[in-house]
């Protein structure tokens, strides 16, 4: 089965997303992020496949995206074709291989055994604890209408995690359309250097 | 009033200053999970004893210092400037180990209709755990 989980502080932000969706599957809505903290996630799509027993058998990894991010054209206002077919391939991929799992559960070539399940965790550390733990702190503040120590607060955490894509897109100023992809944003993917956007996902054929 | 928050939802108590958060001992079993035994403060299979001669710190009659068991225990916390909201999180090693150990972290989330659902409500079948955002 599917749980998919928006990771958005603002409920009405993302309701017209899964209005226009109607999924058949659940939908769950994660205002404070906790599923930041508690699978080490740092951005959207993030996927972890679990089996019937509860165990991990794939962990936090993009669910499907590839880092195609700084392809983007200004002049297309999109992506080139190429890169958009490269990124649609993936995700059939991905697609692909959840169906396999879904079929074959264990018996799956996608599904990881325990020791590579935790070859490819990723620690956390310290302040990244304290980024999420802020957080929720700053979440309440803004929730309770205290939006400028609110606003201080989220600064800390990004300053605190600069890796996490979920607290500084949710934090950071929205374009009309509620994306956060403004002058900020971009700056930020531009000076990922050698840092990808997504990393890649460890699958035959991805 | 003093909002709490930690990982797994939210509660209140009735007042909190700079450094100290006291809450009563049922409060913080039912909420957190923690409990005052004779060995220290006790949840599930780990105990931590209270350092000695410093049990004022944490205990006063029925209520616990929440704001020192956590420093205690090492985990990260944060107070808001009016201390009248505390975010109480979870150390870096205790996510870590949870993961290493292979056992999914369970979740208490609504969905857009606000009924609450938990991750281990769907043991026994595959969960493809997927997250999305509007932004």
């Amino acid at each position: 089965m599917i749980v998919s989980v928006a990771m958005d502080s603002d409920v009405e932000a993302a309701r017209p997303w899964v209005e226009e969706a109607s999924p058949t599957f659940i939908t769950l809505v994660d205002q404070e992020h906790r599923l930041s903290a508690l699978y080490n996630m740092v951005n959207v799509p993030q996927a972890v496949w679990i089996d019937e027993a509860g165990r991990i058998v794939r962990p936090t990894e993009s669910g499907g995206s590839i880092d195609i991010l700084r392809e983007f054209d200004p002049a297309l206002g999109g992506f080139p074709e190429e890169a958009q077919a490269r990124a649609g391939k993936a995700k059939e991929t991905y697609l692909g291989a959840v169906r396999d799992w879904a079929i074959n559960g264990s018996n799956s070539q996608f599904a990881f055994s325990p020791e590579e399940v935790q070859a490819h965790l990723e620690p956390m550390g310290a302040d990244q604890a304290m980024a999420h733990t802020k957080f929720r702190l700053g979440f309440e503040l803004a929730a309770q209408g205290k939006k400028e120590e609110a606003e201080r607060v989220f600064a800390e955490c990004r300053e605190l995690h600069p890796d996490s894509w979920n607290i500084f897109r949710q934090t950071t100023e929205k374009l009309d359309i509620g994306i956060a992809a403004g002058e900020a944003f971009w700056e930020k993917v531009m000076s990922l250097g050698d840092k990808a956007y997504y990393k890649s996902i460890d699958m035959d054929g991805l | 009033m003093t909002t709490v928050v930690h990982e797994h939802g939210r509660f209140s108590v009735d007042s909190s200053a700079a450094g100290a958060l006291w809450a009563s001992a049922g409060t913080v079993r039912d909420e957190l999970g923690w409990e005052l035994k004779p060995e220290g403060f006790c949840k599930d299979e780990i105990c931590v004893p209270v350092p000695p001669g410093r049990t004022a710190e944490f205990v006063d009659g029925d209520a616990i210092n929440l704001a020192a068991l956590w420093q205690h225990l090492g985990k990260p916390l944060a107070a808001s400037d009016a201390t009248d909201v505390w975010s109480l999180g979870e150390s870096a090693d205790d996510h870590n180990a949870a993961l290493t150990s292979l056992a999914a972290p369970d979740f208490e989330l609504p969905d857009f209709k606000g009924r609450l659902n938990q991750l281990s409500d769907f043991r026994r079948k595959r969960v493809l755990l997927i997250t999305w955002a509007s932004w």
